[in-house]
């Protein structure tokens, strides 16, 4: 029986874990500890957890004079609000200078769901990876979320991680290892790679099962870091399969499908396509009836795959 | 309150470092000229009055800090740096040139006491306040300054900042406010006034102490008074004129973003050349 985690509870553990470990650890928050989890973290060391209210750009300023002073802050908002409204903020006053802030922010994405597109960010992976220097990291499960969060607490400089507010299903073990800058390959195949990252890593483990019943063997990549993107292990099987289809819960534009576009774009050969939201806005409806009507579930990727394979 | 001799002394370091600020725009033909001339007797408090800092060791971990806000008045910072010996004046030439470390607004770089990347506006008093907060964490006795401008506070993350360090009596921060009533379209009471800011900030918490801003005495002394105050943050209203010591460039909203021409540079280091202080 698999177990669904949500990445923000992961986080919020992984927090309080890290806490313990290193003193230079501070948490802020912008009045929402009880959804992003930092509410863990505040619990178990109040001296450092700084509730700057509902005040998005203050939280981020406020982070960024903690990095300076040696601190590691890890700064948690609902993603619209952490890298949306704050975006300058973040440029300015975080990648700009090259700060240790560490941005960690949750209900990206469809799956927040009734509160509707105002609180749904598909664009944050497009807003944080054309930073220079900065990190951007998206867990697909629990496991991946903590060591992450250890991972990003240990690297020096501006990182930002993307989780949801949904249950998602534990895919890994102890014993998987995530590395920024490391793509895993989690499942082998000829015909096909697919690449994906976040909570689309889980239905797109599903779509390949069924498409192996089909005659077709799909390699699939967990692409959890999309700043610094693994080139080492993409090109070489983009070069050998020939056919690559993206998947994420963000927009098209600018997310990881663009992404691997602008990697595996000066190379003959190679057709890149694209699965995500399309260049429209989110709505109000319950996480899974979004996901189904975004065409995001995995029957919706075996079907792209299909088509994409009667295009190349 | 210090000696007379050491007022001086600092009134001497303002007229010096006006020059250079005029200089060094006039070699670059970009930049604000008014802002850094307007301020310059509260830069040359921090730096050579009120501050704890070391320019030979630059990083020292109780060193006060400064978080220049309004970051296009780079030029005073600057010209306050190097003459506290962080780095040779020569350095001036290049100030808004390729590769050099003189960007035209602030950018990081703590060995030369260039303590933050600033100059969009509203930033710097959450970053000032988060460097408060640590410092109040590792019971570390050292004060944060940030300086601001009248055009600034109509930023509303400014207020996010300032309602922070209110609600958090932030001591051991201190804000200095340049109001010389001017912003780069002209003055802010036609464009949108600001006042009163004694009044808001009162509201939100803080100590404020109204002076004149060109007026040293007051200023050292308005700072020896802010480090005094407990359980509050202290803001230091200074009205100020902008363009200062060069009669052609005082209070004239024109001079908020140009530099000097060659004549205007002439007839500027002139005039500073001529002041001895009373």
């Amino acid at each position: 029986m698999t177990d669904y985690i949500a990445t923000r509870d992961a986080y919020g553990k992984a927090l309080a874990k890290l806490g313990e470990g290193d003193s230079r650890v501070v948490v802020l928050d912008a009045d929402l500890s009880g959804s992003t989890k930092t509410g863990i973290f505040a619990k178990k060391f109040p001296e450092r957890f700084f509730n700057m209210g509902v005040a998005e750009q203050d939280l981020i300023g406020t982070a960024a004079g903690f990095a300076l002073a040696g601190k590691i802050p890890f700064a948690s908002s609902f993603a619209m609000f952490a890298v949306g409204r704050a975006w300058e903020i973040v440029r300015n006053s975080v990648a700009y200078p090259h700060l240790n802030v560490k941005i960690c922010a949750s209900h990206a994405g469809l799956t927040v769901g009734e509160d509707g597109a105002s609180h749904q960010i598909i664009e944050d992976l497009a807003l944080t990876r054309v930073m220079p220097g900065m990190t951007v990291l998206v867990p697909a499960d629990a496991t991946e979320t903590e060591q992450m969060v250890k991972a990003a607490a240990a690297h020096e400089g501006p990182v930002y991680i993307r989780l949801g507010r949904s249950k998602v299903p534990q895919l890994f073990d102890s014993s998987y290892q995530f590395k920024i800058g490391k793509a895993n390959v989690i499942r082998e195949g000829k015909d096909i790679l697919l690449i994906a990252c976040g909570i689309m890593v889980a239905p797109t483990l599903e779509a390949a099962r069924t498409l192996e019943t089909q005659g077709i063997a799909a390699t699939v990549v967990n692409c959890a870091s999309i700043k610094p993107l693994d080139a080492d292990t993409i090109i070489p099987l983009a070069k050998k399969i020939g056919t690559v289809l993206t998947l994420e819960e963000h927009s098209i534009i600018g997310g990881l499908g663009s992404a691997i576009c602008e990697l595996l774009g000066e190379f003959p050969g190679i057709a890149v396509h694209r699965h995500g939201v399309n260049d429209e806005w989110g709505q109000s409806a319950p996480a899974e009836v979004l996901l189904k009507h975004y065409k995001l579930m995995p029957e919706d990727i075996v079907e792209r795959v299909k088509k994409v394979r009667g295009q190349t | 309150m210090p000696s007379s001799e050491k007022i001086k002394e600092l009134q001497e370091i303002s007229r010096q470092l006006r020059m250079d600020v005029l200089q060094m725009l006039h070699k670059a033909k970009s930049g604000h000229t008014g802002g850094p001339l307007g301020m310059m007797e509260m830069m040359v408090a921090l730096y050579f009055y009120k501050m704890h800092h070391d320019p030979k060791n630059p990083l020292w971990e109780d060193r006060d800090r400064f978080i220049l806000a309004n970051g296009h008045t780079a030029p005073a910072l600057y010209a306050c740096l190097a003459h506290a010996g962080y780095f040779p004046k020569s350095e001036f030439q290049n100030l808004r040139q390729l590769g050099s470390p003189l960007q035209g607004h602030p950018k990081r770089k703590p060995e030369w006491g260039i303590e933050m990347s600033t100059g969009s506006l509203g930033q710097g008093l959450s970053i000032a306040n988060g460097l408060a907060l640590a410092a109040r964490l590792d019971k570390r006795s050292t004060r944060i300054y940030s300086m601001h401008s009248d055009g600034e506070a109509q930023e509303g993350m400014l207020w996010e900042g300032a309602m922070s360090a209110g609600f958090r009596k932030l001591d051991n921060r201190c804000c200095l406010l340049d109001f010389n009533n001017v912003q780069i379209d002209g003055f802010n009471k036609d464009i949108k006034d600001v006042s009163p800011l004694d009044e808001k900030f009162r509201a939100f918490g803080w100590q404020v102490f109204t002076i004149d801003g060109n007026n040293m005495e007051e200023v050292v002394s308005a700072l020896d008074e802010a480090e005094k105050v407990k359980g509050k943050p202290t803001m230091i209203i200074a009205k100020t004129l902008i363009g200062k010591g060069v009669s052609i460039f005082e209070n004239k909203p024109a001079y908020h973003g140009v530099t000097p021409s060659d004549a205007e540079l002439e007839l500027a280091l002139e005039e500073l050349n001529r002041i001895t202080p009373s």
